[in-house]
Order: structure tokens, then C-alpha cells, then sequence
């Protein structure tokens, strides 16, 4: 089924009795090539570039609940570039390219919008960095803009300036940043996938892992023994209890993130603005509900819920830069689980086991990766070779020093 | 969260920082032979359990002790609190 303007007319004069189901609901075969391991983005992406590279692979994706249960459900849906070091830049700018085809490489709106990310300064130092961060983002072919004060009243004349503790004195937009409808991309690298012949698996838990010898021949699950000559594990902030079942401990906590949305509003808010120093960020969605978050709640959580302290900090984060939000009503907040790397950055990466490959480690940013992540994960278990983007990535960086330690808090998950 | 601070009765979540898994009392020796990879393990590798953990929880707004505090990382239920220094004694085998 090809979407299309005149398809919709189509629908739309016929009674909109033509639209099928996005995907096949098929039972797990006994083997597969591929075995991905979790339907959230990063999982149902790297199944999509794994088929459209190899149309023949025989390439399952198993969840345990339904597609797109987890946090690609669950996130603020903020797409951005704009990191600072080697180890990351360069991955998260490819990922933005890939974000900027990607509707129409897979005929699906997934409603990207480059509404523009800023990120608020309120001292010189921070302006440093933040010019330091701008220059690490153009040499990396990423865009970036230093605003004044000036130039951050013109676009949002909203904001708390004048705030004592932290007045704001300018900050780094980065245009090509923004939103996406999160529920879309899943959905859209679903079907995808779907019409390429992967098998999406749903209500299959996987429970244990067949090894023989340091191989991998399959996995255990809910609905009996699956082999596979290949198994990648995706599961976000399950990755801690899933490699467990593999024997193996990583440098990897599992945290809840909380976010919120309010009542419907008239456009008021640009882009995406975040107030780094209170940890605060908020965007607006198309249906007008203001969307944000801030801080973990700081210790390990599996509940996907979380706690009434954070919800009040990062009121009073919100209230701080943006005193108006103080009249919008709060409808919902939600949590989800994310695996917290002691460096704050991913793991793209084999594992000693052969046949076992691991994608992990996303803390609270790994929805903008979604599509790099995929790509690089389905590129390093067709060819056993890292992607050029994802070559800092490696599980063993923390043993030989090589952390990619984006914020400078070493190796305490919670600070990330 | 309330933690029953074994001196101070139950206080608010919100006196405390955490610092994570209590298994970091058991400090490996820098001298000993092989210590770099003992402590690339001690820093960086975590047990991650679904379920109950025993985790480190600093009282800073209160009497700034260390507590050894017992979770239920599932449903946040907290079972039990013992000072961090009787845990650390009773490791080494002194008396706490
Ligand atoms: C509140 C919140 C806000 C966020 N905001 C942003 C943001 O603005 N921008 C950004 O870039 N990132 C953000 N993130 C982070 C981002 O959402 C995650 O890093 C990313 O979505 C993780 O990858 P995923 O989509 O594959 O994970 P998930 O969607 O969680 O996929 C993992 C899947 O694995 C499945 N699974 C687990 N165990 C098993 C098993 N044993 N067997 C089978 N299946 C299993 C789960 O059910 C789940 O569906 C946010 C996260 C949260 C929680």
C-alpha cells in the first residue's frame, strides 16, 4: 500500500475503505537469519535497513509486549545534532541527514518538523562552551547559531530574562533541530520493514538465550525456542535484566525519566527551548500541548512511573524561564526506563559471544538517533564491522579510557 | 519515598543522594596484582536487577551519614536501612 496525496482523495471519496494494516501479524518461524531483539525504534530500524540491504536474510524482530510499547512511545520527541565531541557528533549528524530523507524513503509521515532546538545560556562561560559546542558542530557539517539576548527575545519574548539566579544572556539554535511525531517512526519503519519481508513478532518475550560453545544458536521466548545465526539486542532499559540472561554485567543502570503534556494551546512556543542550568526543555506538539521534561529521578527504577519530588522540580524548573507555563493545566505525566551508560553515551558493539550483538546504552537521548542507530547496528551485523559513524562506540572503551563522556561526570549514570 | 533511617526514624527521599550500588563499600586494593582490571570492574560494571538492590544513599541534608538501603527496584518499595559503616565493619569482620 503506497501512500500518497491522491490516494488520501481517494480514501477520502470512497469512505476510507481501502486502508489495510500497517503490518502482517505472523507467527515466529523455527530459525532466522536475524533475530532483532526489542519492536521499539531502534530495533524495528535496524530490521528495516538490515532487509532493505539484504532482500533475501530471513530477519525476525521479537517484542514482548506490542510495537512501540516502550520508550519510542514514551519520549519528547526532540531530533538534534548538536553535540560536541568526535566520538558523537559526527554519529548524530548522520542521523539528522537520515531524519531529513526519511519520510519519503519510506512513504510514511512521520511528521518531522525543524522547528529549531535552543539551548539557553545565562554566563560567559557557558557562552564559551556553547561557541566551543557551535564550532565542534560546523566542522562535524551540522548547523549552528550563536544568538544574543537580543536574538533570543525576537524569537521567544516569553522568557523569564531578567531571572536572578539565572538571567539569559543568549543562546546556541541549531534550526535544523526539532520534533518528530514519535509514534510514526516506529510505525513507519514497521511497515517498511513489514513489506520486506521481516517478520514482526509481537507479544514474544524473550526469556533466555541458547549458547553452545561461546555461540549463539537462538533464543528462548514465550512462545517456544526460536534459532537464529545472528541475535541483536535492542530492549532500551531492559538491556540490563536481558544480558544478564547471557551472564554478562555492563556498564549500564536503569533509571526512569518522567515527561508531561498540558492542555491543548494556541501556538505560543517556536521550536524546542531548553534551560540547561534548572534542566528543563520544552516543545510544543501539533495538537498544542506544551511537552517536557527534566531531570531522571536519580536512582535505579524498573517502575515506568515515577515520583512526585521530580515532577516538582521540574515544575519549578518550568516556572523559572517560563513563568506563563504556571497557567497551563498539567493532563498527563508518564515515565520510562532508560539504560544509564556510565559515560552518558551508547554502546554499539559485539559481544565475546559470538553471534550476539548489542545495542544499548541511549540514556535520555537516543530517540534522535533512531535512524543512525539503526543503520549502524544493521550495518555491524551484516559485515561484523563497525560503521564509520559508530566506531567509539565499543563496549570495551571503558576498560581502555576511552569513555566518550559528553557532560564530564565520569562514570555516575544518574549525573548524565 | 520514605527511608527508615536507623537513627533518625523515617525521613523524606529528598534529604538523600544516592550513588548507586551498595557493592561499592567492597573497594578492590590499587596494589594488588591485576588491580587495573579489578577496578575497570569496580567503577564501571553494574548488577542491574529488576527486583530487590541494596544501594548507597548519602543523608546530605541530615546527619550526613552513609545508609545501606534496601529497594525494591520494581515497585520502590523499601524494605530495610542499616548504617553503610556496620556493613562496611561486618565486611571486614570487625565488630559493628
Ligand atoms: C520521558 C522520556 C523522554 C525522552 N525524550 C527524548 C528526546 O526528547 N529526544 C531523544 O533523542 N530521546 C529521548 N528519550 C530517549 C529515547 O526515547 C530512548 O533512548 C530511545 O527511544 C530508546 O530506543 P528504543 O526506541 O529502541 O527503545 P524502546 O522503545 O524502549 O524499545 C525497546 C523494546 O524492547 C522490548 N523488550 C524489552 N525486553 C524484552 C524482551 N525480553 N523480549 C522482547 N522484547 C523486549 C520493550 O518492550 C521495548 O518495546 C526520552 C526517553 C524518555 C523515557
Amino acid at each position: 500500500m503506497h501512500f500518497s496525496g491522491f490516494r488520501v482523495i481517494k480514501e477520502a471519496l470512497t469512505g476510507h475503505k481501502g486502508w489495510k494494516p500497517l503490518w502482517r501479524n505472523p507467527d515466529p518461524q523455527p530459525s532466522y537469519d536475524y533475530i532483532i531483539i526489542g519492536g521499539g525504534g531502534h530495533g524495528l530500524a535496524t530490521a528495516y535497513y538490515l532487509a532493505r540491504t539484504f532482500g533475501q536474510a530471513r530477519i525476525a524482530v521479537l517484542e514482548k509486549g506490542w510495537l512501540g510499547q516502550g520508550n519510542i512511545g514514551r519520549n519528547t520527541t526532540i531530533i538534534r545534532s548538536n553535540y560536541l565531541l568526535p566520538g558523537n557528533e559526527p554519529f548524530y549528524e548522520f542521523s539528522m541527514k537520515l531524519w531529513e530523507g526519511l519520510e519519503q524513503e519510506f512513504n510514511f509521515n512521520a511528521m518531522i518538523s525543524q522547528r529549531g532546538v535552543l539551548n539557553l545560556y545565562h554566563t560567559d562561560a557557558q557562552r564559551d562552551a556553547f561557541r566551543r559546542r557551535g564550532n565542534a558542530m560546523l566542522l562535524a557539517g551540522a548547523d549552528a547559531e550563536l544568538l544574543d539576548a537580543a536574538g533570543v527575545r525576537a524569537m521567544a519574548p516569553f522568557l523569564n530574562f531578567d531571572n536572578a539566579r539565572f538571567p539569559i544572556k543568549g543562546g546556541l539554535l541549531q534550526r535544523r533541530g526539532g520534533t518528530v511525531r514519535h509514534d510514526g517512526v516506529a510505525w513507519g519503519y514497521a511497515r517498511g520493514a513489514d513489506m520486506r519481508g521481516v517478520d514482526l513478532i509481537q507479544n514474544c518475550e524473550v526469556t533466555g538465550f541458547r549458547i553452545e560453545e561461546g555461540r549463539i544458536l537462538g533464543v528462548e521466548t514465550s512462545r517456544g525456542y526460536i534459532g537464529a545465526k545472528k541475535v541483536g539486542v535492542a530492549v532500551a532499559g531492559s538491556t540490563g535484566r536481558v544480558m544478564q540472561m547471557a551472564g554478562m554485567r555492563l556498564p549500564i543502570e536503569s533509571h526512569v525519566l518522567q515527561a508531561f503534556v498540558t492542555e491543548g494551546l494556541k501556538p505560543v512556543i517556536p521550536g524546542v527551548i531548553t534551560f540547561g542550568a534548572g534542566h528543563f526543555y520544552v516543545s510544543q506538539s501539533d495538537k498544542g500541548g506544551l511537552v517536557f521534561g527534566g531531570d531522571l529521578d536519580g536512582y535505579n527504577s524498573y517502575a515506568q512511573r515515577g515520583n512526585l519530588p521530580v515532577i516538582e522540580d521540574v515544575a519549578e524548573g518550568g516556572m523559572a524561564v517560563m513563568p506563563m507555563i504556571g497557567r497551563a493545566r498539567l493532563l498527563r505525566s508518564w515515565g520510562g526506563i532508560m539504560d544509564m551508560s556510565m559515560d552518558g553515551s551508547p554502546i554499539i558493539d559485539r559481544t565475546h559471544i559470538e553471534g550476539l550483538y548489542l545495542n544499548a546504552g541511549w540514556c535520555y537521548g537516543g530517540f534522535k538517533a533512531t535512524p543512525a542507530s539503526g543503520y549502524a547496528f544493521a550495518h555491524l551485523l551484516a559485515k561484523d564491522a563497525p560503521h564509520d559513524t559508530a566506531r567509539g562506540y565499543r563496549l570495551d572503551r571503558f576498560a581502555r579510557g576511552h569513555v566518550i563522556d559528553e557532560k564530564g561526570v565520569g562514570a555516575a549514570p544518574n549525573l548524565h | 519515598m520514605l527511608i527508615p533511617h536507623p537513627l533518625l526514624g523515617l525521613r523524606d527521599a529528598q534529604e538523600f543522594t544516592y550513588l548507586g550500588d551498595a557493592r561499592l563499600i567492597e573497594r578492590p586494593d590499587g596494589m594488588a596484582a591485576g588491580a587495573e582490571a579489578v577496578f575497570a570492574d569496580y567503577v564501571y560494571l553494574r548488577d542491574n536487577p529488576a527486583g530487590v538492590h541494596r544501594e548507597l544513599w548519602f543523608h546530605e541534608q541530615g546527619d550526613r551519614s552513609w545508609l545501606v538501603v534496601t529497594r525494591d527496584t520494581v515497585t520502590h518499595e523499601i524494605i530495610s536501612a542499616e548504617l553503610a559503616r556496620d556493613v562496611a565493619m561486618r565486611g571486614k569482620g570487625g565488630a559493628a
